[in-house]
C-alpha cells in the first residue's frame, strides 16, 4: 500500500486480524519519506510483513518509472533502519527450494542446510551428500519476489500502458464500481503478463490494449484461490489469496483507493486443494 | 484492421442515458455538414451538434419510477443501528454494577499494541453486539474469543457461561431413526435370512456433558456485528477425532456439509465448534498465578485432573520484561484434550457379568491385562515451558510490543502451531485472543488419511475354498477304482446269497 495512505489503509486491512502498533506507524511514516529520497524512487510502499520465530521483518517496495519492472525490496526489523534486499534470480529460487524448510527465523545470515542424498543401491557403499546452503536473506528475497509475482493484485483501470511501453499510474482512474468490484475479472496480476488463455474476439471489443494488458485473476488455478468479501461494515471490497494466506488486497469502490499487503509467515498453502 | 473493427464496436455502443451511439450521431452530423456546407465549418460544429442531438427529442419522463436499488452496505447499516440504540427504562444504577463485559476500549488498544486489531471501528461494533448478546440471552459472563476467516463470510466468535440447568435440546435427534430400522426389519423377516453382519462398531466415545471439559464455554456466533448471534452446538468427541485428521477452509455458511476423508460426522457448525475446542485448548494461555486450583473435593485419587480454577485474589503482576523471556510464567488455563476426544478419560470397554455390587468391587480389585490404559494429559496450570516443539520450531514467540518505550510495554505471546493466536498481558490483566483462518500449522504439508483395508466378505471354510477341477487322468482312475469297488461289492453279496443259498 502507498507510503502515503498506511495511516488510513491499515484500517482497512485490518479484518485479517493483524495491523501495526501505532509506534511502528509513526516510525514507517518518518523512515519512508527518507528512504524516498535516498533511493531516489518515484513511489514507497509498505509491502507487508513477514513473521519470523524470533524477530519479523518489515518489508517496504520502492517503484522506479516502470511500475512493473522497477522494484526494488528492502526490510527492516524496528520500521527505521532499511536494508535492501538481493534481486531474486531463477538461480537463487532453485537454491532456496532446494535448501529451506520450516519458518523463517529471523536472522537473516542464518544459514539453511539440506543434505541431498543419492544412493547407489547396487553398490551399497556410496552415498554421497550434496549439502545445499542458503541464507535467510536469500529465502526472503525469493519469496518476497514469488509472492508479488503470484499474488499481487491491481483492479482494472488503475495501471496503463503508454505508447513507450511504460507501465504507470493511471491518473484519471476513478474506481470500480460495486457491481464491477463484486467480479473477479475487474482484477489484474501485477506481474508480466503470461497470457494462459486467449480472449474471444467478442470481448475483444470492450478490452482496451492500454488498460487489459495484465493476467486475470480469475483465470487462476484452481478456482476459489480468492476470497472476495466486503467487509467494514461492508463498504471495501477485500480480496485475501487462499495460496498465500495473509495477503489481503482493500479496494473502496468508486474511490481511487486500492492496494495490497502480505502479513504472514511467508509459507505458500500447498494444501490448497484439500482444503477447498 | 482488428483495431480498426473493435474501435467501430466501440462507438457503436448505445448510451446508457439517452440512448444514442457516437457513430450514428456523427453521420448524422456529417451528412449534415455535407447538405449545408456551413461557412466556417469547423468553428460551428459543436453547434450543429447539439442541434442535431436536439432534433432527437425524446421525452425523457417516463411513467417507469427508478427503483433504488438497496446496496448491502444499507442493508448492514440498517441493521447495524440497533446496536447503537440505548433502551430507556434502563436505571442508571444498573450500570455501576459489574458488568459481564470486559472493558472494551482497554482490551482494543492493548491488542493494537501487540499487532492484532480488526479496525478500531469495527472492534467497536464488536463488543456493542456482545453487549446485546448478553442482554438477550442473560449470560452471566462473556468476552470475545476471536475471529475465523472463510472464504465467502467470516465467523465473530464469542465465549460465555451458559446459565445453570441448562440442557442441550439434541436428544429428540436420536428417537427418528429408530422408526425407520423397524420398517427395514419386518421387510426383511418376510424374505430368507440375509447372513448377518459381524462388524460391530466401535463403540461410541459420550460427549461430555454441558460445563464441563471441552464443552465448558457455550459458543456463538455472527457473521457480521448487528446480525443475530447464533449459538453452536457442543462438541462430540469424535468430532474433536475426526477434525485432526482433515484440513479445510470455512465458507462462512453454518449448514455448509462437510466434505472429506475420513467423512466428518456433521456440518460446519460442529466442524467450527471442534476447531474452537482444539484452539481453546492449545492457546488459551494466562500468567502464572492469576488462576489458582479451585477446592479439591474429597478423597483425591491422582487419574482425575482438575478442572476448575478461581481467580486468585492475590494476584499482583509479574513485570512484563520476564513474561518475555521465559515461557514458565504463563499457564494454560484449559483442559488439554485427550487421544479419545474428551478431556476426562473413558474406559468404553464393557465388562462382562457386571451386574451385582458385589462382583463389581471384585473386579474393579483385579487389574486385567487387557484393559486400555487410561490417558492422561498434562493437568490444568501447567506453564508453557513444558509444551513440545513441533515440526522443530518452538511452539510459541513472545516479544514486547515496542522497544522503544518499553516500561510501559505489552508483552505479547504469539503461537507457532495455530497462527493467529495472541495473548497478551500488561500488569494485572491479559486477554487471549484468535484471529486467522481456524487451521492449524501442519509443517511441510498435509498428508490425507488412507483409507483402511477391505475388509474379508465370508469367513473362508471348506465349502467356499475353491480347488481345482479333477484331471481326466484322475477321473479314469477314480472311475475304474469306483468300478473295482462296486465289482468287489457284488462278489461279496454273491457270496453272501450262495451262502444262504447253501445254508438252506
Amino acid at each position: 500500500m502507498d507510503s502515503d495512505s498506511v495511516f488510513f489503509s491499515l484500517e482497512l486491512v485490518a479484518g485479517s486480524g493483524n495491523t501495526l502498533s501505532l509506534e511502528q506507524k509513526a516510525a514507517l511514516q518518518t523512515s519512508l519519506v527518507i528512504l524516498k529520497k535516498n533511493y531516489k524512487f518515484q513511489r514507497v510502499l509498505f509491502w507487508g510483513k513477514i513473521l519470523g520465530l524470533k524477530e519479523d521483518y518489515f518489508i517496504a517496495q520502492g517503484r522506479g518509472q516502470d511500475e512493473l519492472r522497477d522494484r526494488k525490496y528492502l526490510y527492516s526489523y524496528n520500521c527505521m533502519d532499511w536494508f535492501l534486499l538481493p534481486a531474486a534470480t531463477d538461480s537463487m529460487a532453485s537454491e532456496v527450494s532446494k535448501a529451506a524448510r520450516g519458518r523463517f527465523i529471523g536472522d537473516p545470515s542464518f544459514v539453511y542446510e539440506c543434505v541431498e542424498v543419492n544412493r547407489k543401491s547396487e553398490d551399497g557403499a556410496a552415498e554421497d551428500g550434496v549439502v545445499n546452503k542458503v541464507k535467510e536473506e536469500t529465502r526472503l528475497s525469493v519469496t518476497v519476489h514469488q509472492i508479488d509475482q503470484e499474488v499481487s493484485v491491481v483492479p482494472r483501470g488503475s495501471f496503463i500502458r503508454n505508447h513507450l511501453g511504460l507501465v504507470i499510474v493511471n491518473r484519471s482512474f476513478t474506481g470500480l464500481s460495486e457491481s464491477e468490484s463484486r467480479k473477479l475479472d475487474s482484477f489484474f496480476h501485477f506481474r508480466e503478463p503470461k497470457n494462459p488463455k486467449q480472449r474471444f474476439v467478442l470481448q475483444n471489443g470492450e478490452l482496451n490494449p492500454a488498460v487489459d494488458f495484465l493476467d486475470v485473476l480469475s483465470d487462476d488455478v484452481p478456482k476459489g484461490s480468492w476470497s472476495l468479501q466486503f467487509e467494514f461494515a461492508r463498504r471495501v471490497l477485500v480480496l485475501r489469496s487462499l495460496l498465500w494466506l495473509g495477503l489481503t488486497f482493500y479496494h473502496l469502490p468508486r474511490t481511487p483507493q486500492h492496494g495490497y499487503v502480505y502479513f504472514g509467515d511467508g509459507t505458500k498453502n500447498l494444501d490448497l486443494p484439500f482444503m477447498l | 484492421m482488428q483495431l480498426a473493427a473493435s474501435f467501430k464496436a466501440f462507438l457503436l455502443k448505445n448510451s446508457t442515458e439517452s440512448n444514442q451511439n457516437l457513430y450514428d450521431h456523427l453521420t448524422q452530423l456529417l451528412m449534415k455538414v455535407m447538405a449545408e456546407h456551413p461557412h466556417n465549418a469547423v468553428d460551428v460544429i459543436e453547434d450543429m451538434s447539439r442541434d442535431v442531438k436536439r432534433g432527437l427529442f425524446q421525452d425523457m419522463q417516463s411513467t417507469l419510477r427508478d427503483l433504488p436499488q438497496t446496496t448491502a452496505a444499507e442493508l448492514l447499516a440498517e441493521q447495524q443501528c440497533l446496536l447503537f440504540s440505548r433502551p430507556e427504562d434502563r436505571d442508571q444504577e444498573e450500570e455501576l454494577v459489574e458488568t459481564p463485559l470486559p472493558n472494551v476500549s482497554e482490551i482494543g488498544f492493548n491488542l493494537e499494541q501487540a499487532g492484532v486489531s480488526l479496525g478500531r471501528e469495527e472492534m467497536q461494533r464488536i463488543f456493542l453486539a456482545l453487549k446485546q448478546l448478553v442482554e438477550s440471552q442473560a449470560l452471566p459472563r462473556c468476552r470475545l474469543w476471536g475471529k475465523i476467516l472463510g472464504t465467502e463470510s467470516s465467523y465473530i466468535v464469542a465465549e460465555a457461561e451458559c446459565r445453570e440447568g441448562e440442557e442441550d435440546g439434541e436428544q429428540s435427534t436420536d428417537e427418528a431413526p429408530e422408526d425407520e430400522d423397524r420398517e427395514a426389519e419386518t421387510q426383511e423377516s418376510e424374505m430368507d435370512p440375509l447372513p448377518e453382519s459381524t462388524y460391530k462398531p466401535p463403540p461410541v466415545v459420550p460427549k461430555e456433558t454441558t460445563g464441563t471439559g471441552a464443552n465448558k464455554f457455550v459458543y456463538y456466533v455472527c457473521n457480521e456485528p448487528g446480525l443475530p448471534w447464533v449459538k453452536l452446538p457442543s462438541v462430540i468427541p469424535e468430532q474433536i477425532i475426526v477434525a485432526r485428521q482433515i484440513r479445510k477452509f470455512f465458507t462462512g455458511r453454518l449448514d455448509t456439509p462437510i466434505v472429506s476423508y475420513p467423512p466428518f460426522p456433521g456440518n460446519e457448525a460442529n466442524y467450527l465448534r471442534a476447531q474452537i475446542a482444539r484452539i481453546s485448548a492449545s492457546t488459551q494461555v494466562s500468567p502464572q498465578g492469576f488462576y489458582q486450583a479451585g477446592e479439591e473435593e474429597g478423597d483425591e485419587e491422582d487419574e482425575v485432573p482438575r478442572d476448575s480454577y478461581e481467580v486468585n485474589p492475590d494476584f499482583e503482576g509479574i513485570p512484563v520484561t520476564e513474561m518475555v523471556e521465559s515461557l514458565s510464567f504463563w499457564v494454560h488455563h484449559v483442559q488439554h484434550i485427550l487421544q479419545q476426544g474428551r478431556c476426562t478419560w473413558m474406559n468404553l470397554t464393557v465388562k462382562p457379568g457386571e451386574e451385582s455390587n458385589e462382583e463389581g468391587e471384585a473386579d474393579e480389585k483385579e487389574e486385567e491385562p487387557d484393559e486400555p490404559e487410561p490417558e492422561v494429559g498434562p493437568p490444568l496450570l501447567t506453564p508453557l515451558s513444558q509444551d513440545a516443539e513441533m515440526f522443530n520450531s518452538p511452539p510459541w514467540s513472545s516479544k514486547l510490543s515496542s522497544t522503544l518505550t518499553s516500561q510501559h510495554a505489552v508483552a505479547v505471546l504469539r503461537s507457532n502451531l495455530w497462527p493467529g493466536a495472541y495473548a497478551y498481558t500488561c500488569g494485572k490483566k491479559f486477554e487471549n485472543i484468535y484471529v486467522g483462518w481456524g487451521v492449524k500449522y501442519a509443517g511441510e504439508g498435509y498428508i490425507p488419511p488412507v483409507p483402511p483395508l477391505p475388509q474379508k466378505e465370508y469367513l473362508s471354510g471348506a465349502d467356499i475354498t475353491e480347488t481345482l477341477d479333477p484331471t481326466l487322468e484322475e477321473e479314469q482312475v477314480l472311475q475304474e477304482a469306483l468300478e473295482e469297488q462296486q465289482a468287489a461289492q457284488e462278489e461279496m453279496e454273491e457270496a453272501e446269497e450262495e451262502e444262504e443259498e447253501d445254508d438252506d
